[in-house]
């Protein structure tokens, strides 16, 4: 049997992303250029990894965790994003042409700010942080992710939504010319999640649209997505074109689907789980499971359900 | 001449198996650090997976037989029957022992709790369970003992063992409901054809011996 000890490191992690993913490419340009290959990684950037560019000047965050991050090339080839396909190993390829730019997103619903914003404007918003954080799937596995973002409440500051706005919704793109996934109806498309507005106006809840110091790969949700990590992931809408504050529970896309096992708290909950066993998750690299943990292990966020029936509200 | 060809699609039978523990494994077998690249970010599904689909695939080759040596008149197919089905048990115990191990380490309570608690969970001990008697039944000695009528009767358990497994997987999925229901209509054609088979007026009926007296 086999345990994989916490401190073993891969050589994905020691070695720059690009050259990793472009091993052969880099070992063949070695052979050429000698040891002066290893002065500038840039000689070899690849144009066979996606499309993504560094973000300069990102802040570290106290909300970080220092667990060991999950390797690039596994967060990038191990996608639960259905509008490519219901494979995990398929959006990868499949998302690679994804136009991400222009991009606008919609603000309405009650909110004093309706408006239609571009994506880049909204990123210039505040300062990009990296946030390490857990990411807990339904399906029971786990991975720990250095996003980039800022929290969501920045944006939704400057929405002025008003007081009657209780909940918001997410709206992700529509397009099943460049979504293949979006011809079959395993889901009702587009897909829709949300947030209670306290759960979105806490610090942790994440706008994100960085990943490992880099833009978002198109597969991980590009251009923008947001981050809830004491939730399941599939909380965590991704290509978000339209964000409407709403004053009722908005009905969310896997809730429609199977209304008894995906409710539309799904906090992350080793107690709760009619459909699957939650208790414990596979996070990857590991072989054997680990416990799962109350929240994802974000206890911060335990005042927002105090006096909830955390079994009925799943 | 079946001699060969069972030795040939022993062989193919192992084809699934070994190309999983080839990829497990990887180049540098020996490099424990390493085991489980080859399969990508999540090893452990990728063989849970693969062994179940290998399983269903494997108890449909096996109810394929019959029809397929009736329709043909090619009676030599039923003694491959034995060799499919038994590795139908086959991937279905790599199946079933890798959520024992990888899944719930052998906590003897947590299994006992996800087999009672989760449906789909249930319904896959289930059609394991069905399959335990007919691989243990297998040898032409049980045939002898057991009287081939019963034990014919007894070994009808694979067809409910094969609904158990469909259901299972329909039960397990998320959203994406395509294999299972692939699988479904292949079951659905080849126990319609069964019961087809026993509603029609029958004529004069023959015993097949399904292993030659030699082989026992």
């Amino acid at each position: 049997m086999l345990i994989k000890k916490a401190a073993d490191i891969r050589s994905s992690e020691i070695t720059p992303k690009k050259w990793y993913m472009d091993r052969r490419k880099f070992l063949a340009g070695s052979a050429l250029v000698g040891a002066s290959a290893f002065v500038g990684g840039s000689l070899f950037s690849p144009e066979t990894a996606s499309a993504t560019d560094k973000i300069p000047n990102l802040q570290k965050s106290p909300l970080s965790t220092t667990e060991k991050q999950t390797p690039y090339k596994d967060i990038t080839n191990y996608n639960n994003y259905y509008e490519f396909s219901t494979d995990k190993y398929e959006p990868a390829s499949l998302a690679q042409k994804f136009k991400t730019r222009p991009w606008t997103v919609t603000i309405d619903g009650a909110v004093k700010k309706k408006q239609k914003l571009d994506v880049d404007s909204i990123i210039k918003l505040a300062a990009a942080e990296e946030r390490i954080y857990r990411h807990r799937c339904v399906e029971g596995w786990s991975i720990v992710v250095p996003w980039i973002g800022f929290s969501l409440s920045e944006l939704i500051n400057k929405c002025e939504p008003l007081p009657k706005a209780k909940f918001m919704e997410f709206t992700t793109l529509l397009d099943m010319t460049q979504m293949p996934g979006q011809q079959s109806n395993v889901l009702r498309w587009p897909y829709r999640e949300g947030l209670r507005m306290d759960e979105a106006m806490h610090p942790l809840t994440l706008l994100c649209f960085g990943l490992y110091g880099e833009t978002l790969p198109n597969q991980n949700g590009a251009p923008l997505r947001i981050i809830v990590p004491w939730k399941y992931g599939f909380k965590s809408a991704k290509a978000i074109v339209k964000i409407t504050f709403t004053e009722n529970e908005p009905s969310t896309t896997w809730s429609e689907a199977a209304p008894s096992y995906y409710g539309f708290y799904s906090n992350v909950n080793p107690t709760v789980g009619s459909f699957r066993d939650q208790s414990s998750e596979r996070r990857l690299g590991e072989f054997l499971k680990r416990k799962t943990l109350l929240f994802n292990g974000y206890d911060q966020v335990a005042s927002l359900y105090s006096g909830m029936d955390l079994k009925k509200n799943y | 001449m079946v001699r060969a060809l069972k030795v040939l699609v022993f062989i193919l039978c192992l084809v699934p198996v070994g190309l999983l523990a080839r990829k497990f494994f990887g180049v540098h077998p020996t490099d424990m650090s390493t085991w489980g690249e080859g399969l990508g970010a999540n090893p452990l599904e990728v063989i849970t997976h693969s062994t179940g689909d290998w399983t269903i695939r494997f108890l449909l080759i096996t109810l394929t037989i019959t029809p397929l040596r009736k329709i043909t008149h090619q009676n030599w197919m039923i003694r491959f029957r034995r060799m499919l089905g038994l590795f139908a048990f086959f991937y279905g115990t790599l199946h079933l022992f890798t959520y024992l191990w990888f899944d719930k380490n052998f906590v003897v309570h947590d299994m006992i709790e996800d087999i009672a608690k989760r449906r789909f969970i249930t319904m896959g001990v289930l059609g394991y369970a069905l399959m335990l008697p007919l691989a243990l039944t297998s040898t032409a000695w049980a045939i002898r003992k057991m009287g081939g009528k019963r034990w014919q009767a007894l070994h009808r358990l694979i067809y409910f063992s094969a609904i158990a497994g469909v259901i299972h997987y329909i039960w397990l999925v998320k959203a994406d409901l395509t294999k299972p229901l692939q699988y479904g209509v292949i079951l659905g054609v080849l126990l319609l054809y069964r019961m087809v088979v026993w509603v029609w007026p029958k004529g004069p009926r023959k015993a097949v011996p399904v292993a030659r007296a030699s082989e026992a």
